[in-house]
């Protein structure tokens, strides 16, 4: 029996595949009017694996749907590695609460309100709260959780973001972390890097 | 047939009889002369049609092989070439398949049974490559105790050791002359490694750890330099300074290879005076990389080496267009360049309008996450080098838009193209003038450029380019295809023409089961074939497995895809039978 016809055989009808020409992973879903609460936005299947391959650029500005495709452009990690340190700066932002990491290049942004927004765009649960003048938090609506963004800096010490001018900012950030308003005394007393936290609920 | 090297094959004779048997007809000629011709032979794919052609050659053949090629290490086992081959001196392996490069799977390819055998059976290895292999500490502690004889490490784009196996090659391989690591995967490798090397050590001619992401102790390395007197090949990695380069290059001026550390540091007057003579001493120097933010400001320090430059690896240095296009015309004798497209098309002009006898260009993207048609390259830059270079036969061009139009008139312009890769970096972009499917510019490119033997597509394509491949690619050997082609005829036309296809990358195509199993006839001629995001099935994939035994077929489902989905096979030919070391999320059929 040729191939084909065994082919054939093994399939009543034609169970092809759906064939799409978009590409896998698709752009990025448009902010909806309703807001996740975080678990939600945690199952999106928001691009790839969590690791390395993340990528998104926010803007203030709407931003072109960047559809980031999984190992394409086809550039090597090792070469990939590389590219990121050119022009840009990529942190990884982790979000107390959350199983995966996402990645920043401070370099697109000028100031902090913009970083809060790329915080906004990013996790579509959180939301800005401009609460006094000079203090922005971040807060998940859906259960009112409130974040605060902390960074490591180069010393590895552990900072609230907003403290010290833009540009130093960005020099000295190696990362950044969203987290619950509650750990923020634990935070402060450990200047070593922080293990993901548990899931304590504040 | 382009019979893969270490198959046990048919041979040829008629009878298992020994070869003085009645029925085998004597050698014409005798041993001496045989041994003296396979002397002349290097080639592997010489060595193994030489072994088809009777069994007394065959046996010649096997004796005197001191080279071993395997270009993938699961189509035959340690066990069988440790048989057929008992003398061998050199050996290069490669695992991984490439496309999964670009997806970190942790997937095998561990060299470590290699080297036990290599252990037992040649105890006088000298010699050791490796390309996408998982290598770990314990096997390079195992390699530097067994072979004394040992003189030359290469991993090209290898993970999993760290500081302690390069300590251990460091401290026992006393007769090494190259170690050279290059694309190093390794995240956290320390730097002592290097000061592992005897103090009496000195006979390194190739050192290259430009990848390893640590600081070493300059001091050791400046001594070893300066022992090792027959170096002609040091790539430093970004750790090093420009005054600490500059030291080096005082001690080896003989060095033909230099990748430079980082080229950024505020200098003095009378140390720009210092480092700017050392490299117009280094007069035999042919090969430079590294220059890790390197600006316009520190370009010119070069410029006293680079008359007698064939390879400006730039592609650690994200040059803007200006500070570029000021180098080119200080290097006339440049064969081999690799760029960041931030040079963009006037860049490119500036190369066009200055190296004639440029064979080789990659222009890698500085972003390649960024879709905006205005950054990096365009079709004019590629034009504009096919315009003054016209021995233009080694392309990898990531760009974001590119006409038909002007990729007929770059084939024109340089018919001698062996390698074509062409990447257009948003999926399914036409030819931006036209809104055409980009098919004639790669039916140009097969029709033009007869010798071509590697070409990656991309754009907008159709069926049609397959065709055109299929009919007119005769010497095509490797093929990459992403996001193109509009049914399985696509993949039939080149499964049916392109006799010397060896490996068929596909990714994200609508091709199914009829055309993977289509070539079913074919995968036994070729080393693999790799098939991601298309349209295939397990069943269908099941049929194959069960029609040819000697082809090995892996799929990999992803973690939500529906039941039947063959989200990433892995189809290649062997002797070796099914692996073991398969990981659990592998599916061997």
């Amino acid at each position: 029996m040729s191939l084909n016809n065994q082919l054939e055989s093994e399939y009543s009808g034609s169970l092809k595949t759906e064939l799409t020409l978009g590409l896998p992973g698709g752009a990025q879903a448009p902010k909806s009017a309703v807001k996740r609460g975080f678990s939600d936005t945690v199952d999106l299947n928001l691009y790839t694996n969590s690791e390395d391959e993340v990528n998104v650029a926010t803007h203030t500005q709407p931003p072109p749907a960047k559809g980031q495709v999984v190992g394409w452009p086809p550039v090597r990690s090792y070469m990939k590695k590389k590219m990121m340190t050119v022009n840009c700066k990529y942190v990884k932002v982790a979000v107390d609460g959350a199983p995966y990491l996402r990645k920043l290049d401070l370099q697109i942004y000028t100031s902090y309100k913009e970083l809060l927004v790329a915080f906004q765009n990013m996790f579509t649960c959180l939301t800005i709260c401009n609460v006094i003048a000079n203090e922005s938090k971040i807060v998940d609506i859906s259960n009112g959780t409130e974040y605060l963004p902390a960074y490591e800096d180069k010393d590895g010490d552990w900072m609230l973001v907003g403290d010290v001018p833009w540009n130093m900012f960005v020099e000295s950030c190696k990362r950044l972390r969203l987290i619950k308003s509650c750990e923020k005394l634990k935070l402060m007393k450990s200047s070593a890097s922080l293990e993901t936290s548990s899931s304590t609920s504040c | 047939m382009d019979p893969d090297p270490n198959k046990p094959e048919e041979l040829p004779s008629n009878s298992a009889n020994n070869s003085h048997g009645s029925t085998h007809p004597p050698s014409p000629f005798p041993d001496e002369v045989i041994e003296k011709v396979l002397s002349y032979i290097n080639s592997h794919k010489d060595r193994s049609s030489f072994s088809l052609v009777r069994k007394d050659w065959y046996n010649a053949e096997r004796w005197s092989r001191s080279r071993l090629f395997i270009g993938n290490c699961y189509s035959v086992t340690p066990e069988i070439v440790a048989r057929r081959f008992p003398r061998i001196k050199s050996v290069t392996l490669k695992g991984k398949p490439r496309f999964s490069d670009f997806n970190m799977l942790d997937w095998g390819a561990n060299v470590h049974s290699w080297l036990v055998m290599f252990a037992k059976v040649y105890p006088f290895l000298e010699e050791l490559r490796l390309k996408r292999m998982t290598v770990s500490d314990e096997s390079l502690e195992l390699l530097a105790k067994s072979f004394p004889s040992f003189k030359a490490l290469s991993l090209s784009s290898c993970d999993g050791f760290s500081d302690s196996g390069l300590k251990a090659v460091a401290s026992h391989c006393r007769n090494l002359t190259e170690l050279d690591i290059q694309d190093s995967i390794s995240e956290d490798i320390s730097g002592t490694w290097l000061s592992s090397f005897p103090e009496n050590f000195a006979t390194l001619e190739v050192l290259n750890f430009a990848s390893l992401n640590s600081e070493i102790s300059f001091d050791a390395l400046e001594r070893l330099v300066s022992r090792c007197k027959s170096l002609r090949v040091l790539k430093v990695n970004e750790s090093i300074t420009l005054d600490q380069l500059q030291r080096l290059l005082v001690l080896a001026p003989q060095l033909v290879e230099l990748g430079t550390g980082s080229f950024l540091q505020e200098l003095t007057p009378r140390q720009y005076e210092d480092i700017e003579s050392a490299f117009s001493n280094c007069t035999s120097l042919r090969v430079l990389s590294g220059l890790w933010e390197a600006t316009s400001l520190y370009l010119p320090l070069l410029y006293g080496a680079c008359f007698g430059l064939t390879f400006l690896n730039l592609s650690d240095v994200a040059l803007q267009s200006g500070e570029f296009a000021k180098l080119p015309v200080h290097c006339p004798n440049l064969r081999r360049l690799w760029v960041i497209d931030t040079v963009e098309d006037k860049g490119l002009e500036a190369i066009g309008s200055s190296c004639p006898l440029l064979e080789e260009l990659r222009v890698f993207p500085a972003n390649p996450y960024e879709l905006d048609p205005r950054l990096g390259v365009t079709e004019r830059g590629f034009l504009a080098v096919s315009q003054g270079c016209r021995k233009l036969r080694y392309v990898l061009y990531f760009c974001r838009r590119m006409t038909n139009a002007a990729v007929i008139t770059i084939v024109q312009n340089c018919p001698n193209f062996t390698h074509f890769r062409l990447c257009i970096m948003n999926p399914h972009q036409p030819d931006h003038l036209t809104n055409e499917p980009m098919d004639e510019a790669f039916g140009a490119v097969v029709k033009t450029c007869h010798k071509l033997q590697r070409l990656s597509v991309s754009g907008l394509l159709t069926d049609l380019t397959f065709e055109y491949i299929g009919k007119y690619a005769k010497n095509l050997e490797t093929l990459s295809v992403a996001f193109a082609g509009s049914s399985d005829w696509g993949m039939q036309c080149v499964l049916d023409g392109s006799p010397k296809l060896r490996k068929l990358e596909i990714r994200d195509c609508p091709f199914g089961n009829t055309a993977l199993l289509f070539g079913h006839g074919k995968y036994e001629m070729m080393r693999s074939l790799w098939m991601s995001a298309c349209n295939v099935t397990i069943k269908g994939c099941t049929i194959l497995a069960k029609e040819m035994p000697r082809l090995n077929v892996e799929v990999i489902k992803d973690e939500d895809s529906d039941d039947n989905q063959a989200d990433k096979v892995y189809v290649y030919r062997t002797v070796a039978g099914p692996r073991q070391d398969a990981p659990p999320f592998v599916l061997t059929l």
